[in-house]
């Protein structure tokens, strides 16, 4: 049976459609209102508030809590500043990522780690040796992200401190509705964004205060599907859906590494030992199998295909996650794992993973579509990620 | 001399669509502006500080996903928020709202006609095998209907064969869509007043006739089409303003090279042996050019920059039949704080769409009566948008903008047109007069207001006789007849010169479509 999220008594008010669904242990908001686009344009073009309590979080504490995470993550974390936050992944010893999250240094020997699924036992299992204390926290807080342009005015006004200063994955404590709050400045979407984090008993007073003093600047209340347009239009991964924890797969083919999923960029191989160094390093010197793309299907070729048929072209007004093959020509050559039409791009977004040779940006394959029951394929472009990625994200 | 490939008069929407085509194409492109803003007639003012007004147009209608693909108008600041309500309030204390998700219509829909709410959904249907029909029409230059030229005649062929394939069931229904008026065509399906009504209104927006004349029916389609097109749907506001769009699209054209001036008036198109060979601005410059396009509209074209001593006596004379009959009129607000209606209080969702000011068919042919005669409706319809409540960039924090789209307000009222400026304020005071009917203490809470009469949107933004579309919408000028037969190509008469505009097919609105499919046939003719 799922847990309640602290915010639960306002969340379950305000969801209209009873869409609700399982998020690491806890009830989730799909959408409040029965249909996505409302939350979906408040994180494109004023505020969307999204729990996050779900998000699983391990407090890291200890003179060796910098050693111990650098040592467990392919990037470096000992020089991570106070009040700054890192995005990163996390690999066997086989170089296979076993999840993805962020590494918060909330002091001088304080760590916070969020992760996509549970992972105490590999950290548990690695901790020996280091002089630090590793302890689940993820029903301790609530967390707010509140997504979108308007979301530093929000903070500002109701922290009563310009929150505008503090930059891309940067952290600072404030007082919010009378508690003591972290805001970090992250988020999952793509654009300008925050996240707030409350100790649960605190966590109602914080959403009323937000949600009131919001109201003018169009703070809307937002659920995981319209964050799950969002974070495709910004090229963000999803674990178990674009790639898989190498500990929960059945057969090595499901595994991959952070250069097969696009992560590449944040592993720093030459360094103090870490947790698949040698993997990693082998599988950079040899160049990998896959790679993770962003793919703009026509939309001019699925009107055409729609039209064929007679009918108007016609797509799911949510993002999907049922995979679809893709091909060149004959050959299977991927998969894509994910996407969504851009109401903001008017395109037809997709991410993929795709065979060594295919990942160029320009390079045309063809994506399998189903219309009237009937499998087809249509082209599809290899285009940059993100796709959607406003100045404001980082400025 | 300067000398460019294409120079566009004027900085509307169309005109910077066009510019930005042919500049992606490789053209040396300039586009003169004559006021200091661009946009034309889609543009973001702030009038009063700290608001800003869209100041005419207000939504965006069908801006073509396409253009917006191509030209890459999100990268250059282009975000459109759609609208997902349509909301009525009613004297009477009862209100409907009309809402994206159906079974939501369904149930507000059912408080006033059971069978209504159940029609709804085969209404729906009926349009989107209608839409089937027009969609390819909206991205086809016109064939010239007697033409033997093969790839006109095939275009033919295949809206012949489109309209074969609806079968005598779908021939009925485009026949009646393309002859009865709105109201009529709206009682074959509904009974309720307060479904009809807000939907009738969509066949006489910017035209000069009321929801019981025939033919209006047709352009209820148009207005359809756009909350049909589900995942690509555009009806919506523009954040920052209609002057968003512009600005993108500007910011678009100059990314790919073209030059773009404001505060550059044009006094003529330079025609030399019959051919346009330029402009000659009205401080006497002269700028030369392969072709010169024309966004502004035709009577302004023809009579105006080419002037009559280069046409055909009987193309003026066609041209002057070409209706632009100004009938709407514009009120911009800026408020206190959001309005709340009596029939149903709060700034909930329901007045983040658009709101109309139309409880009856009766209401609305009874605003159309005194139009007329000469005057502007006492009640008139009322199309109102508040954006600031989903785009808070627009007003200070807590405070909004409303839109008032007024019509019927006859461009030629009996005094004459040029007697509007006397007029002006009266007609402001009868939409807060309307308003105050539903909003009781919007008097209260009006910080500054801007009345823009047709003959204000005549003389500032250049809309001849004040017509927002360039022309009225009626099937008789739309098409191969838009502007006229013969020159509905995006072609003139005069060589070299074309036209862009919404006065050419398919029309008026936040489309685009004229400027891109103009700007396209000008390259795929060549010449340019």
């Amino acid at each position: 049976m799922s847990r309640h999220s602290p915010f639960h008594e306002r969340t379950a008010a305000l969801c209209t459609s009873y869409r609700w669904k399982e998020w690491a242990g806890y009830h989730a908001v799909c959408s409040y209102d029965t249909s996505v686009e409302r939350e979906y344009f408040a994180f494109r073009h004023a505020a969307g508030l999204l729990d996050a309590s779900p998000l699983i979080k391990y407090d890291v504490r200890g003179p060796d809590a910098a050693a111990y995470l650098s040592r467990l993550s392919v990037r470096r974390i000992d020089k991570l500043a106070v009040g700054r936050v890192v995005y990163c992944c996390w690999v066997d010893d086989r170089g296979h990522v076993i999840d993805d999250g962020t590494i918060a240094r909330l002091d001088e020997d304080a760590y916070r780690v969020t992760t996509g699924e549970p992972e105490l036992w590999w950290l548990e299992q690695n901790r020996r040796g280091y002089d630090v204390s590793v302890e689940e926290t993820t029903h301790r807080y609530g967390v707010l992200a509140l997504q979108g342009p308007s979301s530093g005015a929000i903070l500002s006004a109701v922290t009563g401190t310009d929150l505008t200063g503090l930059r891309y994955f940067g952290l600072t404590s404030a007082r919010l509705a009378d508690r003591d709050v972290l805001v970090s400045r992250t988020g999952y979407t793509g654009d300008l964004g925050y996240e707030v984090w409350v100790e649960a008993e605190h966590a109602l007073p914080v959403w009323d205060t937000l949600m009131t003093e919001g109201r003018a600047y169009g703070i809307v209340p937002a659920g995981l599907d319209a964050l799950d347009v969002t974070r495709i239009e910004a090229g963000y991964l999803l674990l178990g859906i674009d790639y898989k924890s190498a500990p929960r797969c059945l057969i090595d083919a499901q595994k991959s590494s952070p250069y097969e999923i696009g992560l590449g960029w944040m592993v720093q191989l030459d360094r103090e030992p870490f947790i698949g160094q040698a993997a990693l390093r082998a599988e950079k010197e040899r160049g990998s199998e896959w790679a993770l793309v962003g793919l703009d299907v026509s939309w001019t070729a699925l009107e055409a295909l729609y039209e064929r048929h007679g009918l108007p072209p016609s797509l799911a007004t949510h993002a999907w996650r049922t995979a679809a093959p893709l091909y060149d020509g004959k050959r299977q050559i991927g998969q894509a794992t994910s996407g969504t039409w851009s109401p903001t791009l008017k395109r037809n977004l997709a991410l993929a993973t795709v065979r060594r040779g295919y990942d160029r940006v320009g390079t045309r394959i063809e994506i399998e579509t189903t219309v009237e029951y009937r499998r087809h394929t249509i082209p599809a472009t290899v285009v940059d990620r993100p796709f959607f990625d406003p100045e404001r994200r980082r400025s | 001399m300067a000398h460019y490939d294409a120079i566009i008069i004027g900085g509307g929407h169309n005109g910077l669509v066009s510019a930005a085509v042919l500049a992606k194409a490789g053209r040396k492109v300039l586009v003169l502006e004559r006021r200091h803003v661009l946009g034309g007639a889609a543009v973001t003012e702030e009038i009063y500080p700290g608001f800003k007004y869209s100041v005419c147009s207000y939504v965006v209608s069908l801006l073509r996903p396409e253009i917006i693909r191509e030209l890459q108008l999100p990268r250059f600041g282009l975000e459109i928020l759609p609208l997902d309500c349509s909301f009525l309030p009613l004297p009477d204390g009862r209100s409907l709202a009309r809402w994206g998700d159906a079974e939501r219509t369904r149930a507000e829909v059912s408080k006033f006609s059971a069978r209504d709410a159940e029609r709804a959904s085969q209404f729906g249907h009926a349009m989107v095998r209608m839409g089937q029909l027009v969609r390819p029409i909206l991205k086809m230059v016109p064939p010239s209907p007697g033409s033997m030229n093969p790839s006109q005649l095939l275009d033919l062929l295949q809206l012949g064969r489109r309209f074969q394939g609806l079968g005598p069931e779908g021939l009925a229904l485009a026949t009646k869509m393309m002859t009865m008026s709105a109201a009529d065509f709206l009682d074959e399906w509904f009974e309720s007043e307060a479904l009809k009504a807000p939907m009738s209104v969509s066949g006489i927006i910017g035209t000069f006739q009321g929801v019981r004349s025939p033919g209006t029916a047709y352009v209820l389609l148009h207005h359809y089409m756009g909350e049909i097109d589900g995942a690509y749907r555009s009806w919506g506001f523009a954040k920052g303003g209609t002057g968003a769009i512009s600005n993108a699209i500007a910011d678009s054209a100059r990314h790919f090279g073209a030059e773009i001036r404001t505060e550059a008036p044009i006094g003529r198109v330079r025609i030399e042996g019959g051919k346009a060979t330029g402009v000659i601005l009205e401080n006497g410059d002269e700028i030369a050019a392969n072709v010169v396009v024309s966004g502004v509209d035709p009577h302004r074209t023809f009579l105006g920059l080419v002037g009559e001593e280069h046409l055909d006596p009987d193309l003026v004379k066609r041209i002057r039949r070409f209706k632009m009959r100004g009938s709407s009129g514009k009120v911009n607000l800026a408020l206190d704080r959001a309005p709340s209606f009596t029939c149903r209080p709060g700034d909930g969702p329901h007045i983040r769409g658009d709101i109309a000011i139309a409880p009856s068919i009766d209401y609305l042919e009874r605003a159309y009566d005194q139009a007329k005669y000469g005057e502007f409706s006492t009640r008139p319809y009322l199309n109102v948008v508040i954006p600031s409540l989903t785009d808070p960039s627009v007003a200070p924090p807590g405070k909004h903008v409303m839109s008032c789209f007024v019509q019927y307000a006859p461009y030629r009222i009996k005094e004459g047109p040029e007697h509007w400026p006397e007029k002006r304020e009266a007609f402001g005071d009868t939409v807060v007069d309307t308003l105050e009917e539903y909003i009781p203490d919007i008097r209260d809470i009006i910080l500054h207001r801007q009345v823009l009469s047709p003959w204000d949107l005549e003389q500032e933004f250049g809309l001849t006789e004040g017509n927002i579309f360039h022309g009225e919408l009626s099937l008789e000028q739309l098409f191969f007849l838009r502007p006229t037969a013969d020159w509905s190509r995006y072609r003139t008469p005069v060589r070299h010169l074309w036209m862009c505009g919404s006065g050419t097919h398919p029309g008026g609105g936040i489309m685009g479509a004229p400027g891109w499919l103009a700007a396209r046939e000008m390259l795929r003719a060549g010449g340019v």
